[in-house]
């Protein structure tokens, strides 16, 4: 397509050889320093609160799940005796499924309300990432402080070994949260969202799945942290691969 | 010192030619860009800002003489665009005081009201942005666009929505800005290209 170009360049006004005191127009403002990036990540953060807050927008769709699952599962399983291997596979889908259908909002939301590109423009990755992150991670956390009572509750639960249970859940979540950001950040811009978050998480997320499971596992049924030493060591493992993968594919994801 | 050189650029969307051969080479002044629709003025903006990559050429932004890095582009362009939307469950104040935190400036709350006000939006600066109008919330993607002091402005449709007060202000930054850096501007509305220093015709 031929493009007809008219530069002119005697229309040009000069530019002038002093800046205007104040204004310094071409000092990068990419962040220096790991605090600096840590702080920009903050802002992402609070934004993300605030938003949430007023819109409920992730927050509702987690909560509604995870209430819905626990009260089908404890209907369906309550008053029946159930093995420790079943009780902790069933408190791991509820979080799983119920994470995978809140956590990918946090890049969703972005893309359907057209303020990506904004967020594009002014962000360094890094900081949208870590914002990005950690919101997910509280969102996490918050959703198993009232699953976990509910569940051990519901399910007449007895947990030997409690150090075990919220160090396997702590370093589960996540592993869950990183992962979760990640591939949220590339079904985003998808159209079958929904379908290809789960899809795509889950084979990434098996290992993680299967290590909680286990953790959880001896949890309940020995009081020594011990017992669940190796799931404990894999779901860390885990966390930090999938961490330090994220920061370098992160950039690319979230660019192109 | 800020200088603007599109190499070459190129740009499909599948088998459809968008843009192809687009040269230009600025330090200063303002180039308006306009064709009919579909002819890819957005497009070419978008690729200027770093939001989308060409198919083929380069842009290169040089900053004292030295190419600038990638990530160093979003400190030079500042974009208003159609279809860039800022945070409708936010005020306009609170948008702009997260895009300044997430760029690493201290602006102060004062220094951003008065912006705004800049724009025509003094006494609204609180109200979130889900309550504006089209004109009004156009107003403050100018307001973001100029938070940074990019020396490279990046305006499409510009005017969209804006009544006459607003069109008036929307003038006197760009005639501000044309000054002490490059304004990239496209649009079909004849008032608007008088403004351009030079005149990039995209066509069919």
């Amino acid at each position: 397509m031929p493009v007809e170009t008219d530069l002119e360049p005697g229309r040009r006004p000069a530019r002038p050889d002093v800046a205007e005191p104040g204004i310094s127009p071409y000092r990068s403002l990419t962040p220096r320093s790991t605090v600096e990036m840590l702080a920009r990540a903050a802002a992402v953060f609070r934004k993300d609160i605030t938003s949430e807050f007023r819109t409920r927008y992730a927050v509702n769709a987690i909560a509604l799940f995870a209430v819905t699952t626990l009260v089908a599962v404890g209907f369906a399983v309550g008053g029946v005796g159930i093995s420790q291997p079943v009780q902790a596979s069933l408190l791991w889908i509820v979080i799983y499924f119920s994470a995978m259908s809140g956590l990918s909002r946090v890049f969703v939301r972005e893309e359907e309300a057209r303020t990506a590109s904004a967020l594009r423009l002014a962000a360094a990755p890094g900081a949208v990432l870590g914002g990005k992150l950690l919101f997910n991670l509280v969102l996490l956390v918050s959703l198993e402080v009232v699953i976990v009572p509910l569940f051990v509750g519901m399910m007449h639960l007895e947990v030997s070994g409690w150090p075990l249970m919220l160090a396997t859940l702590a370093a589960g979540s996540a592993g869950l949260a990183v992962t979760a950001t990640v591939v949220a950040a590339i079904v985003s811009k998808a159209n079958a969202k929904g379908a290809l978050f789960a899809v795509l998480s889950f084979p990434i997320l098996l290992p993680l799945l299967v290590g909680a499971i286990h953790g959880t596992q001896a949890a309940l049924s020995s009081a020594r942290f011990a017992a669940g030493m190796q799931d404990f060591k894999l779901l860390v493992s885990y966390t930090g691969v999938m961490f330090i993968v994220s920061l370098f594919v992160f950039r690319f994801i979230w660019e192109d | 010192m800020v200088s603007l050189e599109l190499r070459d650029i190129s740009k499909s969307f599948g088998s459809r030619e968008v843009l192809s051969g687009i040269n230009v080479l600025m330090d200063s002044g303002c180039l308006a860009v306009t064709g009919p629709n579909g002819s890819g003025k957005s497009t070419l903006l978008r690729i200027i800002a770093g939001l989308l990559a060409p198919t083929g050429g380069q842009v290169v932004l040089r900053s004292d003489g030295r190419p600038a890095p990638p990530e160093l582009r979003r400190d030079l362009v500042g974009l208003v665009a159609p279809d860039l939307a800022l945070y409708d469950e936010l005020s306009a104040i609170e948008n702009l005081r997260f895009f300044a935190r997430v760029r690493g400036l201290r602006t102060a709350d004062a220094e951003l009201a008065a912006s705004l006000e800049k724009l025509g939006l003094a006494g609204r600066e609180n109200d979130r942005l889900g309550s504006y109008s089209s004109g009004m919330r156009q107003r403050v993607k100018c307001a973001f666009a100029l938070l940074h002091d990019p020396p490279v402005l990046l305006l499409d449709e510009p005017s969209a929505n804006l009544d006459e007060t607003g069109a008036a202000a929307l003038d006197s930054l760009v005639a501000e800005h044309r000054q002490r850096g490059i304004v990239v501007l496209a649009s079909n509305h004849p008032a608007e290209l008088r403004s351009g220093d030079c005149v990039l015709q995209l066509g069919d």
